[in-house]
C-alpha cells in the first residue's frame, strides 16, 4: 500500500526482499546501506537472532529525489527466510508495492528456493495480491561461487525452477561483493514507482476528484 | 488493502484534532501510521534522537505480532496495547481497519486520561480519512 501524501509532496513506496533462509536478503540491504550517500538514505534497522539470522525484519529508507514534484521515498524490508517464521513473514508483506526474490545459488538449496517462491504467492494471495500483476524482478546470488568447488546451479536450472511461469527481469549477483546489487534494486525501484505512478500520480486530476 | 491518499485538509485536521487532545494533555509525541508502517502524521515535540521511521515500521510490526496472537486465543485482534517505562511508556490504538495511533507520555500523564482522549480521537480520526475514501 503506497501512502501518497498530497500535502508534503511525498510518495512512500514499500520494497520487500524475498527468498529463503540465508540466501543474502539483508546482506543485500547492508551493501545499499554502506555504499549510499548519507543524504539519501536512513537508519538500517535490523532485527535478528543472535546467530545472525534476521527474526522479523530489516528496514532501509531511502530516498530517491523527485518525480513530478513528488519526493519518492522507498522503504527496503527484508523478511525471515527460515520456513519457521512464516507468520512474521506475512506481516512484513502488508502493503508491499514492489517485490525483489532472492534466490540462492547453491545446489542444496534448490528446494529452499522453490519453496520459498510458492510461499511468498500463498502469503500474497492472503491480501489478494497476485504476483503476476506485482512488480517484481528475481536475484540469482552468489554467483560469485560458481568458480568454487563448491556445487552450484547453473542460471538455467534457475530460470526453470523460478522463473518459467513468472517470465521476470531476472539479475545475477554476488551481494557480499556487491555485484548486481545496485542494479536489481535500480531495477525494481523503477517499476514500482511507475506502478505508483500510473496508479495515482499520472492523473491527478482524476485522484484529486475521487478524493476530495 | 487500498493505497492511502493524504489530502491536506484531511490531514490538517487530523494534526489539530491529536494536537489539541493529546499534545494539549501533556503528551510528548503521537504518531499517526498505518498498518504497513509508513509515518501518516507526526505531532508534538519532535526530538531530534527519536528515530520515527523505525518506530513506525516497528510499532506496526508490533501491531501485527499481538494480532496474529489474538487469533491464537481466539480474539480478532487487541484493539489497544501499552507498554510501561520507567519516565516514558508508549500507547498503541487502532484507528479504523488501516492506521494505527501511537502516543508516547511521560510519567506525569495518567494512563487513564491518555486512554479515554485516544478512545475519542480514534473514532473522530477515522471519519476524517473515512470520508476521503
Amino acid at each position: 500500500m503506497a501512502l501518497i501524501d498530497l500535502s508534503k509532496r511525498e510518495v512512500h513506496c514499500k520494497i520487500v526482499y524475498y527468498g529463503p533462509g540465508r540466501c543474502g536478503k539483508t546482506t543485500n540491504l547492508l551493501y545499499i546501506y554502506n555504499s549510499m550517500n548519507s543524504n539519501a538514505k536512513g537508519k538500517l534497522l535490523t532485527i535478528e537472532t543472535k546467530g545472525d539470522r534476521t527474526l522479523f525484519f530489516d528496514l532501509l529508507p531511502l530516498n530517491l529525489g523527485k518525480i513530478n514534484g513528488f519526493d519518492i521515498r522507498i522503504q527496503l524490508y527484508t523478511v525471515p527466510g527460515q520456513a519457521i517464521y512464516e507468520a512474521t513473514r506475512k506481516l512484513v508483506l502488508k502493503g508491499v508495492d514492489g517485490l525483489v526474490f532472492v534466490a540462492d545459488s547453491l545446489r542444496v538449496r534448490r528446494k529452499k528456493n522453490i519453496e520459498s517462491l510458492n510461499d511468498l504467492k500463498a502469503n500474497l494471495k492472503e491480501y489478494n495480491l497476485d504476483i503476476n500483476s506485482l512488480p517484481l524482478v528475481i536475484q540469482y546470488n552468489k554467483r560469485d561461487l560458481v568458480k568454487s568447488p563448491i556445487p552450484t546451479l547453473s542460471i538455467e536450472e534457475l530460470e526453470e525452477d523460478l522463473n518459467s511461469e513468472l517470465q521476470v527481469k531476472t539479475f545475477e549477483a554476488a551481494a557480499t561483493k556487491g555485484i548486481g546489487v545496485f542494479e536489481t534494486l535500480k531495477d525494481i525501484s523503477k517499476k514500482t514507482v511507475r506502478y505508483v505512478a500510473n496508479k495515482h500520480l499520472l492523473n491527478p486530476k482524476k485522484q484529486m476528484e475521487k478524493v476530495l | 488493502m487500498a493505497d492511502l491518499v493524504l489530502t491536506g485538509p484531511a490531514l490538517e485536521k487530523a494534526k489539530s484534532q491529536i494536537n489539541e487532545a493529546l499534545i494539549e494533555a501533556g503528551v510528548h509525541t503521537a504518531l499517526l501510521i498505518d498498518q504497513a508502517g509508513n509515518v501518516v502524521a507526526s505531532c508534538g515535540k519532535n526530538r531530534k534522537d527519536l528515530d520515527v521511521t523505525s518506530l513506525a515500521a516497528l510499532a506496526a510490526a508490533n501491531f501485527g505480532a499481538t494480532s496474529q496472537m489474538a487469533k491464537l486465543i481466539g480474539e480478532d485482534d487487541f484493539s489497544l496495547l501499552f507498554h510501561k517505562g520507567k519516565r516514558d511508556s508508549i500507547h498503541f490504538a487502532k484507528v479504523g481497519d488501516e492506521l494505527i495511533l501511537v502516543t508516547i507520555f511521560g510519567d506525569d500523564v495518567s494512563l487513564g486520561l491518555v486512554r479515554l482522549r485516544v478512545a475519542e480521537l480514534t473514532n473522530s480520526i477515522d471519519k476524517i480519512f473515512g470520508q476521503g475514501n
